[in-house]
């Protein structure tokens, strides 16, 4: 591992990397902080340009970087205006706004960014631990069991959406991984679903998806109803430093959440939305009582757990991209699909193969950690001019940045059509509460999917291979398991609701 | 019935259609000697459009009731009318627009009169500001993309010859 370190360092401590790193907080901090774009619509935006990079350590580490960057600069802006950017600082305004009421906006930014600090530092210290622990388990894994380790990620990506949305969610899985198909597979050689339409031959691009799945929904969400990014002045920030007594008061908190946020991370589809929810209710349910009665008007205690978590639990969801190749969330999702697009193909082997690649990303994470803390911390309050930007001008350069993001890449005007379809398409799934990272991960996961399926049917000589492989047919069953149960709990509490006993 | 439900209905169409090609049309252009795979290029399809099928066909008959967590939708699509509907199908609008016209009228020309029109639609009639925003915006970024990331876009209209 200390040699893994080692290479980290040499790899992350050039100029170029340095400037990633901290080009990549600023502009992630600085973007996500505007109403309507989240970490992930950021990511898709940032992706042409750091391709054009070349050398993929640099690349992921700008990516991360930009990630970093993005959840802080959500929870400034949910901190300063009560408009959190993205769901998993939702949980963050719950205090952090009513500090900023009471004029201290300053102490609660500071606690926040300590606090992500923290949680990021942490996640990155678990992350080099088990990452490499996990890697060597998954390289025993044949074609067999990462098809259905892929299987059980979908699943649980399905599984873990929440009440009554299980079903949505495993449709919009589907639908991404018919979306997938689409295009020339690299085991068949032959076009598939084209339709005739030459446009078609290479498939749908992923990035033209990802912005038609989460910027220009976002962007037009924006435009339909003013009210979401109305911006009443943040104040002045002045004020930054935090007592030895608020010091105490959150130093536990944060060592409790950065471990719970980090675990919850790892899980498949789990994420920091509900890091941070978790987070806020669990340290809730643990203090004492005068301190339970300041949560939600003003708390410290309140507001470091959720930034706690859902920072490390950021971090934790690069252990399943980085070890198996499998994305947890939404971020993850685009970020494989940087990778894959840069020639580099996170799992297992990554470690071995490109061990540059995976140290440099683990060391930059902590150098992105501390230059969140130390440099954009006190810039903070020049850079929270941006929030005063009249959406007149906002909207039609987010919809521009949008439109670059799929062009770039491509360089085709069809895509852009594409583009504007499908954003169509995502915005009117939004309407009805369907989740829309599914699809992408589906979209994403849908060709190593098919092609591990195919290459263990030509393997083994037929489907037998699930029942002949115990760890397969276990991780399938699992899978199922993942699925059903959600299903059949939430049908035993509406039978409870209705009132008819159900026998146990 | 409910959008949501609609929309499993129309999803359902599509793994119909998806599954019709998958089973029917694909396999008839297979070259012998790949029909003694194990596995055909239609055979993951045919998995997804079954699957797919489902469960779509599971939230069109309602099986999943949300059993109502209080999670407020983020837009509710039923008071739609209270929305800006029209200034979104406008921006929707400008966007082909810009689509169609970034190979023939060039990067700069379209982009600034993208910025422009967006505003514009949006409300925005302050054209001492705009003017040089969008001007400074279009200039500013075709030269990080083609001088600095090095990918080309066509700057002036075809007929310029660049």
């Amino acid at each position: 591992m200390l040699e893994g370190i080692l290479i980290g360092l040499t790899t992350a401590f050039t100029g170029t990397n340095l400037l990633m790193v901290i080009g990549g907080c600023l502009i992630g901090t600085f973007i996500g902080m505007l109403p309507g774009l989240g970490p992930m619509s950021i990511i898709a935006i940032m992706i042409p340009v750091a391709i054009s990079i070349g050398d993929p350590s640099a690349a992921l580490i700008l990516l991360a970087g930009v990630y970093y960057g993005a959840i802080f600069g959500g929870s400034t802006s949910s901190i300063l205006i009560n408009a959190p950017g993205v769901a998993s600082t939702v949980a963050t305004s719950f205090d952090g706004y009513p500090l900023a009421r009471q004029g201290k906006a300053g102490k609660a930014l500071t606690v926040a960014a300590i606090a992500s600090f923290c949680g990021g530092t942490i996640g990155a210290i678990l992350l080099m631990i088990f990452a490499p622990m996990l890697a060597s388990v998954a390289l025993l894994f044949h074609s067999a069991e990462y098809f259905a380790l892929m299987v059980v990620g979908l699943s649980a990506i399905a599984a873990f959406a929440g009440t009554g949305q299980v079903g949505k969610a495993l449709l919009m899985t589907l639908l991404g991984l018919i979306m997938a198909t689409v295009g020339e597979g690299a085991l068949f050689n032959a076009p598939r679903f084209t339709m005739g339409i030459m446009d078609l031959q290479s498939g749908f691009g992923f990035i033209t998806l990802a912005m038609a799945m989460f910027a220009l929904p976002e962007a037009l969400y924006l435009v339909l109803d003013p009210a979401r990014s109305n911006n009443e002045a943040g104040g002045e920030i002045k004020d930054l430093r935090i007592t030895r007594e608020e010091a105490r008061q959150i130093a536990p908190v944060i060592g409790r959440q950065s471990i719970q946020g980090f675990l919850i991370g790892v899980l498949p589809g789990a994420g920091a939305t509900i890091a941070s929810f978790l987070g806020y209710a669990v340290e809730r349910n643990i203090a004492s009582k005068e301190d339970q009665e300041m949560f939600g008007k003003g708390s410290v205690k309140g507001l470091a757990a959720p930034e706690a978590a859902n920072n490390a639990a950021a971090t934790g969801s690069f252990v399943p991209l980085l070890t198996l190749g499998i994305p947890g969330s939404g971020t993850t999702a685009i970020l494989l699909g940087a990778l894959i697009a840069l020639n580099v193909t996170p799992g297992p082997r990554l470690m071995i193969d490109e061990p540059e690649v995976f140290w440099a990303v683990i060391v930059s994470m902590y150098i992105g950690n501390l230059v969140l803390l130390v440099l954009n911390l006190p810039l903070i309050p020049y850079i929270a001019k941006v929030l005063a930007v009249p959406r007149t001008f906002l909207i039609p350069f987010i919809l521009f940045f949008t439109l670059m993001g799929a062009y770039i890449g491509q360089n085709n005007a069809t895509e852009l059509l594409i583009l504007v379809g499908f954003g169509i398409c995502a915005t009117i799934l939004r309407f009805a509460d369907y989740p829309l990272a599914p699809l992408l991960i589906g979209f994403i996961l849908g060709q190593m999917l098919e092609d591990n399926f195919s290459r263990s049917m030509q393997l083994e000589g037929g489907i037998g291979f699930i029942l002949e492989r115990p760890m397969t047919m276990g991780l399938l069953a699992f899978a199922v398991l993942l699925v059903v149960l959600p299903t059949y709990r939430a049908r035993r509490a509406r039978i409870r609701a209705a009132g008819i006993a159900d026998g146990d | 019935m409910a959008l949501d439900r609609w929309i499993a209905l129309i999803i359902l169409m599509i793994c119909l259609a998806y599954g019709y090609a998958a089973f029917f049309t694909m396999d008839a252009t297979l070259p012998p000697f790949m029909q003694r795979n194990p596995v055909w290029p239609s055979t993951f399809p045919k998995i997804l459009s079954v699957l797919g099928g489902l469960v779509a066909l599971s939230i069109v008959l309602g099986m999943e009731k949300n059993t109502g967590d209080g999670k407020e939708p983020d837009i509710d699509y039923t008071r739609l009318g209270d929305y800006k509907i029209g200034q979104a199908l406008c921006l929707l609008g400008l966007m082909v627009a810009y689509a169609l016209s970034l190979r023939t009228v060039g990067f700069l020309g379209s982009t600034f009169f993208f910025l422009i029109a967006g505003s514009v639609v949006l409300g925005e009639r302050r054209f001492l500001i705009m003017i040089p925003v969008a001007a400074f915006a279009s200039g500013g970024i075709w030269y990080l993309v083609q001088e600095v990331l090095g990918i080309f876009l066509r700057p002036w209209p075809f007929f310029l010859g660049v």
